[in-house]
């Protein structure tokens, strides 16, 4: 490991008012070296990319790039310092609408020196030179709205080397590609790092990690928790240092139950992935957890309805259960608080007893009719039984904080009685003490239902479930009873070591 | 901030009043009874093409196609009646069934075929704008016209008919109150009842405000969206009766005012109360507030052609309100 950093940071800060979401990161970047930067989510990672990149002042530390001070101001300034940056969103980083040379070209359309005038020929002649440099063999005249996500992809990393940066950054490049297209992003990266790019590679992506990574840095709360460069590298002490238990927390006391509720059957979710088989119990709270992009998610909609699962059958109180649509789903009391609140739940126009209501029209209404009576005696019941801090129940749902927000998504399906909950990252974006509350209103009410969380965070599984399974790879790859966990091999699962190897 | 929220949820009901206040003092005439159902009877079929396309803005979207249903089902009407020789009834379920129609493919167009439903229904507009040229090769419909083949349409238009756009009620005063008026008033009353209090009208505000949020809360959101579609092209259908049977001819030219009127209205609907959202009580509101500004204008001699600059600069101070002082239109 040379000592020839060419780019450094140190005690990097930065806060969003009172949120300090960066507390003192320092990193080194190496000539010719592909560094893995990985991290739950709000743990930091894109506020570092993006002061670096030049979207966001810092608020403390510095930067150098070989060896000068660096403080891009704006992004063009950091790209001109030889910084670059390729986004997690690929239309970010081409214009759908033109041609691939032009797209290569984009950036010398603009700025000082630049001749008014459009000169076809030479933007060819220019963008040939940028793809046989890096041996991308894609039309020039193509347009970017007809190439798959993968030449995009190389559209936008070519575009971006055109500058011939000493520093590349990759904000999860490979979300959207399939393994063939990924492997042909990988190919290009090891020409890059060849020619002595240093590179920032940010995924959730195991496979991607072995694949590619000569070191990783794990980040989590706002600051690095590992640096990993000794070969071979320690996958699982990265997931470790990104995810593992901060603090013993109190335990839980584990249950079991007797009676199934719901069970999933030889269940596939993804094309190439195994088979999934899941059995839920009555009172019983299951947490799923995996990194991002694992399949969390896609399983979480595959048992409310939202999509169909590629093959296998699901079982609900002994009978088939199969839902066309979210409203299926519900009436076979099937209830999903989907992640994100912001974007899957809350309707900003509506106030709380509202939101609350919201999936139980039917259920409140006669002849059509809202009764507004009930509707308000149910969120006023929820709003104390969760302990929704507002002043009363008709409060915009904008006037709260996010852990009473998340509580207010929480009440809306609590609100009914539901033979199968799911819970997908439930805690995100919410407080300690919000956490707390959801977490033990879930527990004490689970009698007579099934539980499922799916979340990131191991703490928040090992302090809520009373079975925790790991997903990896759009599949389930290993249980564990939350007893006397064996840390070790559930971090191993969710690196996703070899399959076999996984219970 | 306890007086800026004031302004917003009551500025424009004040102003209102202050118009009706100020034209009473200046405009001799303008309160008495007649003068009054005048301006509603002025408003009443763009304040029913208003209230259909409010129930379009409450799920996101929009509707350009209301002034040519209503136009389109005008002609049909007369064209019923007049060519084909059949009685009210049948003209008026006729426009109502090509209301519908236009609803369900507007919908399905902008549901299904994923377009854009600006666009969808400016499409549609300018369809229907053409379609219903056709029959009669152009031709306005009167009784004892002469046909694209030479014959003599010899139909009339129904008595009963008619009266849609004649009969007046009696109210006090003996009649007073016509029709079209009535119906408007109904109309405002349904639609408003329907969205304020049904979990269907609720459930339209939620797909309007946050589609997946509400997919996720089992609603079928298509179905929604499309009937939003369907209550607007069958509202605005009954705005080309209304149109029709006040006229009592199919008027090629007329009607060309009544979308930008419809959508002004429901727009400065945004305004009323503070809602700063699509609602049934805003639109009648905005409506009754166009024509009592035009009538009070007219009445003190304002020219005829400085109308639409009025309710343009309405229109605007309405968004102001509604976007920049309510700050409620930011997302």
């Amino acid at each position: 490991m040379g000592n020839d950093a060419v780019f450094r940071v140190g005690g990097l800060r930065k806060s969003f008012g009172h949120i300090e979401v960066l507390g003192g990161v320092s990193l080194e970047l190496h000539a010719g070296e592909l560094t893995v930067l990985m991290g739950a989510n709000g743990a930091g990672k894109s506020t570092l990319v993006k002061i670096i990149s030049g979207v966001y002042d810092h608020g403390g530390g510095s930067m150098s790039l070989a060896g000068q001070d660096f403080a891009p101001k704006t992004p063009a300034e950091a790209i001109r310092a030889g910084v670059v940056t390729v986004h997690q969103n690929i239309n970010d980083g081409v214009v759908a609408d033109l041609d691939v040379a032009t797209n290569l070209t984009l950036d010398r359309l603009s700025g000082s020196g630049v001749p008014t005038l459009f000169n076809p020929g030479r933007v060819r002649r220019e963008a040939k030179a940028v793809a046989d440099r890096m041996g991308l063999a894609i039309d020039l005249k193509a347009r970017i709205s007809d190439l798959s996500l993968a030449d995009r992809q190389m559209v936008a990393i070519a575009r971006a080397m055109a500058h011939r940066p000493k520093v590349l950054i990759l904000d999860e490049p490979t979300s959207s590609l399939s393994s063939a297209e990924a492997d042909r992003l990988f190919a290009l990266l090891d020409r890059l790092r060849q020619q002595g790019v240093a590179i920032l590679y940010i995924s959730h992506r195991m496979s991607d990690i072995r694949r590619l990574a000569d070191r990783i840095i794990s980040m989590r709360d706002g600051v690095i928790s590992g640096i990993f460069d000794k070969k071979p590298l320690d996958y699982e002490g990265a997931v470790n240092a990104m995810l593992g238990r901060k603090i013993q927390l109190e335990r839980i006391v584990a249950r079991n139950s007797a009676k199934a509720i719901f069970t999933a059957d030889a269940l596939r979710i993804a094309e190439g992935a195994r088979p999934i088989w899941l059995t839920l119990g009555d009172g019983e709270v299951v947490a799923i957890t995996g990194l991002v992009g694992v399949g969390k998610t896609a399983l979480a909609e595959t048992l409310f309805g939202l999509r169909k699962p590629l093959s296998g059958t699901m079982v609900l109180n002994g009978k088939p259960y199969a839902p066309a649509s979210t409203g299926e789903a519900i009436a076979a009391g099937v209830f999903l608080v989907a992640k994100d609140r912001g974007e899957n739940g809350i309707i900003g126009d509506f106030n709380i007893q509202e939101n609350i209501s919201l999936p139980f029209h039917s259920r409140m209404s006669r002849l059509g009719v809202l009764k507004r009576g009930i509707e308000r005696a149910v969120a006023r019941q929820q709003i104390q039984e969760l302990g929704i801090v507002c002043r009363s129940e008709r409060d915009e749902m904008a006037s709260l904080s996010g852990g009473n927000q998340q509580k207010v998504m929480v009440a809306r399906w609590m609100s009914q009685a539901a033979r199968l909950f799911i819970l997908d990252e439930p805690f995100q974006g919410v407080d300690i003490s919000a956490r707390r509350d959801i977490a033990a209103k879930l527990r004490a009410s689970a009698h007579g239902r099934a539980t499922l969380l799916f979340v990131t965070e191991l703490d928040e599984a090992l302090e809520t479930a009373d079975r925790i399974l790991v997903m990896s790879e759009q599949t389930i790859v290993g249980e564990h009873r939350n007893t006397d966990v064996d840390l070790e091999r559930l971090l191993a699962e969710v690196a996703g070591g070899p399959l076999h190897s996984a219970a | 901030m306890i007086l800026r929220d004031h302004a917003i949820r009551y500025g424009f009901i004040v102003l209102l009043f202050g118009l009706i206040a100020y034209f009473a003092v200046a405009a001799d005439g303008f309160v008495s009874p007649q003068s009054a159902v005048f301006i509603f009877q002025s408003v009443a079929i763009t304040g029913v093409l208003a209230l259909g396309v409010t129930a379009t803005l409450v799920v996101g979207g929009f509707d350009l196609s209301i002034g040519s249903v209503a136009t389109s089902a005008m002609m049909a009407a007369a064209y019923v009646m007049v060519v084909l020789e059949q009685n009210a009834v049948v003209a008026v379920v006729v426009c109502l069934v090509i209301g519908a129609v236009v609803g369900l493919i507007n919908g399905w167009l902008i549901v299904y075929m994923r377009v854009p439903d600006l666009l969808a229904t400016l499409g549609m507009m300018f369809l229907l704008v053409g379609l219903q040229r056709i029959p009669t090769e152009g031709r306005s419909i009167a009784t004892g016209m002469t046909m694209p083949d030479g014959s003599v349409a010899n139909g009339t238009f129904g008595a009963a008919f008619l009266a849609l756009g004649r009969h007046r009620f009696d109210f006090f005063i003996p009649n007073l109150i016509p029709v079209s008026v009535v119906v408007l008033l109904v109309l405002a009353v349904l639609i408003w009842f329907f969205l304020e209090y049904t979990r269907f009208g609720r459930m339209m505000y939620a797909v309007g405000s946050n589609e997946r949020a509400a997919e996720l809360a089992g609603a079928p959101v298509k179905a929604y969206k499309i009937w939003a579609y369907v209550i607007s092209g069958v509202f605005a259908s009954i705005g080309g009766i209304l149109l029709a049977a006040r006229l009592g001819r199919g008027d090629i030219a007329s009607g060309n005012n009544l979308l930008l009127d419809a959508v002004a209205a429901a727009l400065i609907g945004y305004a009323v109360l503070g809602a700063a959202k699509p609602n049934a009580f805003g639109t009648a509101v905005g409506a009754v507030f166009v024509g009592v500004l035009l009538q009070g204008l007219t009445m003190m001699n304002a020219p005829y052609y400085t109308q639409d600059f009025v309710k343009g600069v309405v229109l605007v101070v309405a968004l102001v309100f509604t976007f920049a002082l309510s700050g409620r239109g930011r997302r």
